[in-house]
């Protein structure tokens, strides 16, 4: 690990300064991705700004009927929150479905957004990969790419070849909730769509996210609906427990006289942000439940999904696996 | 509250930061270390207060063998520094025992048998100490899920659940 200095400022105002004028400086929060990546040499940082004692820990509700998740509430403090069991069971599943409960305890929803990939070549500083060094190459292109996407890839022009995916399951649910993302920065606060948070690799691979240098996440706010009545969280991995999705699915529908009057799917594990197509959504709105044709949505949302050898398996699994998350989440699901 | 343990410009190979004395509370006693900014929460009880029982794996999170608890809370300490828990409680494998001898989890790894090794037992320990505190455990697979932090290579996984279960008196067929 390089060497840093530190400081533990006690408010956002003195936080945001202090990352301004300290060039090569982070926050940390949770730590568990961003010390990792420290002991690989991947992040150099040579000032670490620690967040921990910010008061952006709590989870209260908002005056439009929705919830706001503080950026440094832990991942196990938020999943475990009474309103978010029972207001938003979708992000409760999804975050417990993540990493192991020591890191549950340590991770801050905040830090949970700014997870790197898990991209075996952004690891490994003996390899190229243009995420880490930009212009070096993918290393995964024509290397080991089970774990990869197949959405949204930057795949043509070798020096922006970026085939990477995001790891995170609680941004995959807070896609399907439409979560929006309070910033603030040098210029204030704004807010930020999660659909906007973070983004595909295109030309610029080493940007997972559009937050601008010097902001600070310091909330998620969820709107009112939370589809608790009708939802699935699917994620499909190498192990049964404490490992990262090969593809995951999030869903949730409302449902009224057994029609369909609202639906959202965001996928995970397939590409460099969680996916959303909002097209095979629509098809779904005012068709029965048993009249809807998931296998035809699952096409839809896979339209335009390439894999690149060892992956290619994936475009079957995530449509499957959305076929299921609906069945489930519509309470079709049956045994096989 | 506000430490600053550099001077206000950035950190150069030329002016390192300098080792700071830390505060760090551990099994109840209050210890003062000179240590710097990048030494994890793990070196420190290790190299410098030599309490060896928690275990360095992999050094990355991913075993739970450097597992302990912060204010009652299991974390890898691993992967937060030390400086970072300045004014915490924490409770090694070495602060679990009592007056009245070994904490009921630690006679029960014996009992049951739950390792070969050993190596991952005092994370594995500690680890259920926090699920226990956590409360959510309500059925032998719980405790498989909410335990797969903790890698045991020999794979001893059933008795370890075993003895976890018991002490939980969580019934094996719930």
């Amino acid at each position: 690990m390089n060497r840093f200095s530190y400081s533990r400022p006690g408010n956002v105002d003195t936080a945001v300064g202090e990352l301004t004028r300290h060039e090569g400086a982070k926050f940390i929060a949770g730590g568990t991705n961003l010390l990792d990546l420290m002991k690989e040499n991947v992040e150099r940082p040579n000032h670490l700004i620690d967040i921990n004692h910010l008061a952006l820990k709590t989870i209260e509700d908002t005056e439009d009927g929705g919830l706001r998740l503080g950026a440094l509430a832990t991942n196990a403090d938020t999943a475990y929150n009474d309103k978010v069991e029972s207001r938003y069971p979708l992000l409760s599943q999804a975050i417990l479905a993540g990493a192991s409960a020591q890191l549950r305890n340590m991770a801050t929803n905040g830090g949970n957004l700014f997870q790197r990939t898990r991209c075996y070549y952004f690891y490994d500083t003996g390899t190229p990969c243009n995420k880490r060094e930009p212009g070096s190459g993918c290393g995964a292109f024509n290397g080991f790419n089970r774990i990869h996407a197949i959405l949204g890839t930057s795949d043509e022009n070798p020096e922006t070849r970026c085939i990477a995916t995001h790891p995170s399951d609680m941004a995959v649910a807070l896609a399907a909730l439409e979560a929006i993302i309070r910033v603030t920065g040098p210029n204030g606060e704004r807010t930020v769509p999660i659909a906007d948070f973070h983004r595909l690799p295109g030309n610029e691979p080493w940007l997972d996210t559009t937050i601008q240098p010097g902001e600070l996440v310091t909330a998620i706010d969820l709107p009112a609906k939370g589809f608790p009545d009708y939802y699935a969280y699917i994620k499909l991995r190498d192990r049964q427990s404490y490992a990262f999705a090969l593809v995951s699915v999030a869903v949730g529908l409302e449902i009224e006289n057994n029609q369909i009057t609202d639906a959202r799917i965001a996928l995970g594990g397939v590409a460099h942000k969680p996916w959303r197509k909002p097209e095979a959504e629509a098809m779904l709105v005012g068709k029965t439940v048993t009249e809807a044709d998931f296998q035809s949505v699952a096409e839809t949302i896979l339209s335009g999904a390439k894999g690149y050898g060892h992956n290619t398996f994936k475009i079957e699994l995530a449509k499957r696996a959305i076929v299921r998350a609906l069945q489930r989440a519509a309470k079709t699901e049956t045994e096989s | 509250m506000r430490t600053t343990l550099s001077p206000e410009t950035d950190a150069s190979p030329t002016t390192l930061p300098e080792k700071t004395t830390i505060q760090l509370t551990i099994n109840g006693s209050v210890h003062h270390l000179e240590l710097a900014p990048w030494t994890s929460l793990l070196d420190a009880l290790r190299e410098y207060l030599h309490l060896t029982g928690t275990k360095k794996g992999c050094d990355h999170g991913q075993c739970g063998a450097c597992t302990v608890l912060v204010d009652g809370k299991r974390i890898n300490s691993c992967l937060t520094l030390a400086i970072m828990k300045e004014g915490a409680e924490i409770t090694t494998i070495e602060g679990l025992a009592g007056e009245n001898g070994l904490h009921p989890l630690q006679t029960a790894f014996i009992e049951h048998d739950a390792y070969q090794c050993g190596y991952c037992t005092p994370g594995q320990i500690c680890s259920a100490v926090g699920l226990m505190n956590e409360g959510r455990a309500k059925t032998t697979d719980d405790i498989r899920e909410l335990m797969s932090g903790n890698i045991c290579r020999c794979g001893a996984y059933p008795h370890i659940v075993d003895a976890i279960q018991e002490v939980m008196k969580i019934d094996p067929k719930a």
